[in-house]
């Protein structure tokens, strides 16, 4: 019967040519195989974000007077609403992590080499839109925490030289952090964001699929090779079942906090910080003096990581290295470098 | 050698003075030594001097004079030290003149010489007893600042020092048949602790009680309305207790019975009830009707904060393994009212008003309580529900591995 209606389905659709093409997909096989996965997790997080956020919308309300309110509602009356919440928060942080260690694995595996500049182009436009996803539905509970570290968040882009005003003025629809910057950043969250990461995430798997999985290269043509149905598709199923586990572990035991609501009145709790993506570049910029020679400090420094993840972004095309896989220990050391900072001022702007 | 050095001083002050309206007084007494400098000093931080006053004003006579024994003179109007019991009225001869005064400060009061008059100091005053405090023995002289400078002897902080000054000395108290220690014990009050510690400068200090130009001890029957004017609620409860007509027959004063009056020490629930060491015990005897009904309010009060406490206790043990309780931590914080206000209704001294509150907020407990009770059962579920999906995933992965192992068996064609 579910043969018959399969068969009925496929000569309908067309499927001949998906199992032809599925049949003779393969994936490479080396010592580095198991960093493939971390793409297909950090995608079936992003599938979960997409489903537990359909559900938060059915009961989150984006207004000052009713966006606590509301949350507070889900997490305590709604039938399983604590666990969408939770899930929901939780994956998005480890979604935050998967991605970045992804984009790591791609680096110091030099995949981003050529024919896959774009597809490295299209990741790092992947990976900055999941922050901006992070950041704006960090206010959407409207509560102490994510209200004040907003209001950081969104000083830190004012600093910005040249633009920083207008970019401020623009996330917050205004001079303050009002009801005006929760409907924007709900706005970017449910609607903008979502939108152009699909089309982003469609043209990445689709240079994915075009340019196949990158493998080292080997002296007489290509190494050993897996198929991708069922094999790989079996392996990644593990994988986001492994990943399905650690969510709800954190999302039951560890149910993410709702703290207290938004007072705009009140003053700034101590300790105010942002997510923990954002602590490395928040605690250096704290450290940067109010001015550098005659340059403000705050500027200054958010134009030296600017132009970082420019020149960070651009190196599929000055790594001239990497096509010929020789080694280039500047730019192994640099990615060292860069991940030790992040681990170092990371902790140190979570415990000073 | 005095008088040949006045002259000099007068002849020197009296040609600045001439050229630039120098004032001659602070001219020489400034330029002096000993107890005749310290006038001069002590008035440049002098508030009468800010405000365009000076010597004359008090003392009379000719600051315009070269000579100092023309400008000194009594034709000239000089009236020398001022006499202890002539100070009162010289003070009001400005501080009464609301004309005069409410340029200077439109909220100032000009009563203080008939309040003064009605008070303990005045009156002895007038009845010639020269060592009772008067306008200056407070307020400093020539020295004087405004009640809000910090420096000044009666600024709220400062005022219970500067009364301790005479009445804590023995010596000086000798004869007035008054204690001494009222100080020491002021200080042991939560209101100094309020006052001094926390610095909340409308705590009461030894004015807000006695008065301060009309200063007097509260006779009996008005120390209710005395810690009534800042305990308004308790005031209003103990007027309609049973307590009121009983103290009122037996001539004792209402609130310091229980609470004392210097030494007021933070009430605890100690005082109430009958176990020892209650106060309720010093009056009612074995077999009185008051004796139950301070047992009676000492037991419901202490049941309805063992209520709260145990439900503040399992809302806290939710909340730290992670569940939302916060809307029940808010009712539990109306029922943490309750108990304030059976406790402030203790001071009706009724059991039936008590028990109002106490049952109102055993109530709000029962529903924390609940709700914690909840909270915990839906912490256990999700506990027990992630097991058996953390089983449920194991099992599948485990499924999943060995359905590859399988297909990936060296031989098994693919």
């Amino acid at each position: 019967m579910f043969r018959r209606a399969l068969d009925w389905v496929g000569n309908r659709a067309g499927l001949e040519g998906a199992q032809d093409f599925l049949k003779h997909k393969t994936v490479p096989v080396h010592s580095g195989t198991i960093w493939y996965y971390l793409g297909g997790v950090t995608l079936f997080l992003f599938v979960i974000q997409v489903l537990t956020g359909m559900l938060l919308l059915l009961y989150y309300r984006p207004t000052p007077t009713e966006a606590f309110e509301s949350v507070q509602f889900i997490v305590t009356q709604v039938e399983f609403g604590w666990l969408i919440r939770s899930v929901h928060s939780w994956a998005a942080n480890l979604m935050v992590l998967t991605a970045l260690l992804h984009m790591f694995s791609v680096f110091f595996l030099k995949a981003y080499r050529k024919p896959r500049e774009l597809t490295w182009l299209s990741g790092m436009a992947l990976l900055l839109l999941t922050f901006a996803f992070g950041f704006s539905g960090y206010l959407l509970p409207w509560n102490t925490l994510a209200y004040f570290a907003t209001k950081v968040g969104t000083d830190m882009a004012g600093a910005v030289p040249v633009v920083g005003r207008f970019l401020r003025h623009f996330l917050r629809g205004g001079e303050e952090v009002t009801g005006a910057t929760l409907t924007r950043f709900f706005g970017f969250h449910v609607a903008v964001l979502p939108g152009l990461t699909t089309l982003l995430l469609l043209l990445h798997l689709a240079l994915v699929q075009k340019w196949g999985i990158s493998s080292p290269k080997r002296p007489g043509g290509s190494g050993p090779a897996m198929p991708f149905y069922p094999n790989f598709v079996l392996r990644e199923l593990i994988g986001w079942y492994g990943a399905l586990g650690v969510l709800g572990m954190l999302a039951a035991l560890f149910p993410w906090e709702l703290g207290t609501k938004a007072d705009p009145f009140a003053s700034a709790p101590a300790g105010i910080r942002p997510e923990w993506y954002f602590l490395a570049v928040f605690f250096t910029l704290k450290l940067i003096p109010g001015k550098v020679l005659i340059f403000n400090g705050e500027a200054l420094g958010i134009l030296v990581f600017g132009l970082a993840a420019v020149g960070w972004m651009l190196v599929p095309f000055w790594d001239n290295r990497s096509e010929d896989e020789k080694r280039h220990l500047a730019l192994t050391g640099g990615g060292v470098f860069v991940i030790a900072y992040l681990a170092v001022f990371s902790a140190l702007g979570y415990w000073r | 050698m005095t008088a040949i050095r006045l002259a000099l001083l007068g002849a020197l002050a009296g040609a600045l003075a001439a050229q630039s309206g120098m004032d001659t007084c602070v001219g020489c007494h400034g330029a002096l030594e000993g107890p005749l400098a310290k006038p001069a000093a002590a008035f440049e931080a002098d508030v009468h001097k800010a405000r365009g006053f000076s010597c004359v004003n008090c003392h009379g006579g000719d600051p315009t004079v070269l000579d100092p024994a023309a400008s000194m003179s009594r034709a000239r109007g000089f009236k020398g030290k001022i006499d202890r019991r002539a100070t009162p009225g010289l003070c009001a001869s400005c501080h009464n003149d609301a004309t005069l005064i409410h340029r200077f400060n439109p909220r100032q009061r000009v009563d203080q010489l008939a309040q003064y008059r009605t008070s303990v100091h005045g009156r002895r005053l007038a009845a010639g007893d020269t060592r009772v405090a008067n306008c200056v023995d407070c307020h400093g002289v020539h020295g004087i600042r405004e009640v809000r400078d910090p420096l000044s002897p009666v600024h709220p902080l400062r005022l219970p020092e500067t009364c301790a000054r005479c009445h804590s000395d023995s010596d000086r108290m000798k004869g007035y048949g008054i204690v001494t220690d009222q100080f020491e014990k002021y200080r042991r009050s939560v209101h100094w602790e309020a006052l001094s510690r926390r610095g909340d400068l409308s705590a009461p200090s030894c004015a807000t009680c006695h008065g301060n130009h009309g200063a007097a001890p509260p006779g009996v029957a008005t120390v209710v309305h005395v810690c009534g004017s800042c305990h308004v609620v308790f005031e209003n409860l103990f007027a309609k207790s049973p307590h009121k007509k009983a103290f009122d027959e037996l001539g004792i004063p209402g609130c310091v019975v229980c609470h004392g009056n210097h030494e007021v020490a933070r009430p605890t629930m100690a005082l109430v009830g009958v176990q020892p060491g209650s106060l309720c015990l010093n009056c009612h005897g074995e077999s009185d009707k008051g004796r139950q009904a301070a047992a009676f309010m000492r037991s419901r009060i202490d049941e309805l904060a063992t209520a709260l406490d145990g439900s503040e206790e399992i809302l806290k043990r939710a909340e730290r393994s992670g569940m939302e309780v916060s809307p029940a931590l808010v009712e539990l914080s109306h029922g943490r009212e309750s108990l304030i206000r059976a406790k402030v209704e203790l001071h009706g001294f009724d059991p039936v008003l008590v028990d109002g509150s106490v049952k109102k907020g055993l109530g709000i407990a029962a529903a924390a309580h609940r709700a914690g009770e909840k909270a915990l059962q839906e912490r256990d579920f999700r506990r027990k529900g992630l097991l058996m999906s953390l089983a449920t995933i194991a099992v599948t992965m485990a499924a999943l591995w060995l359905a590859l192992r399988e297909l990936e068996r060296p031989g098994k064609k693919g």
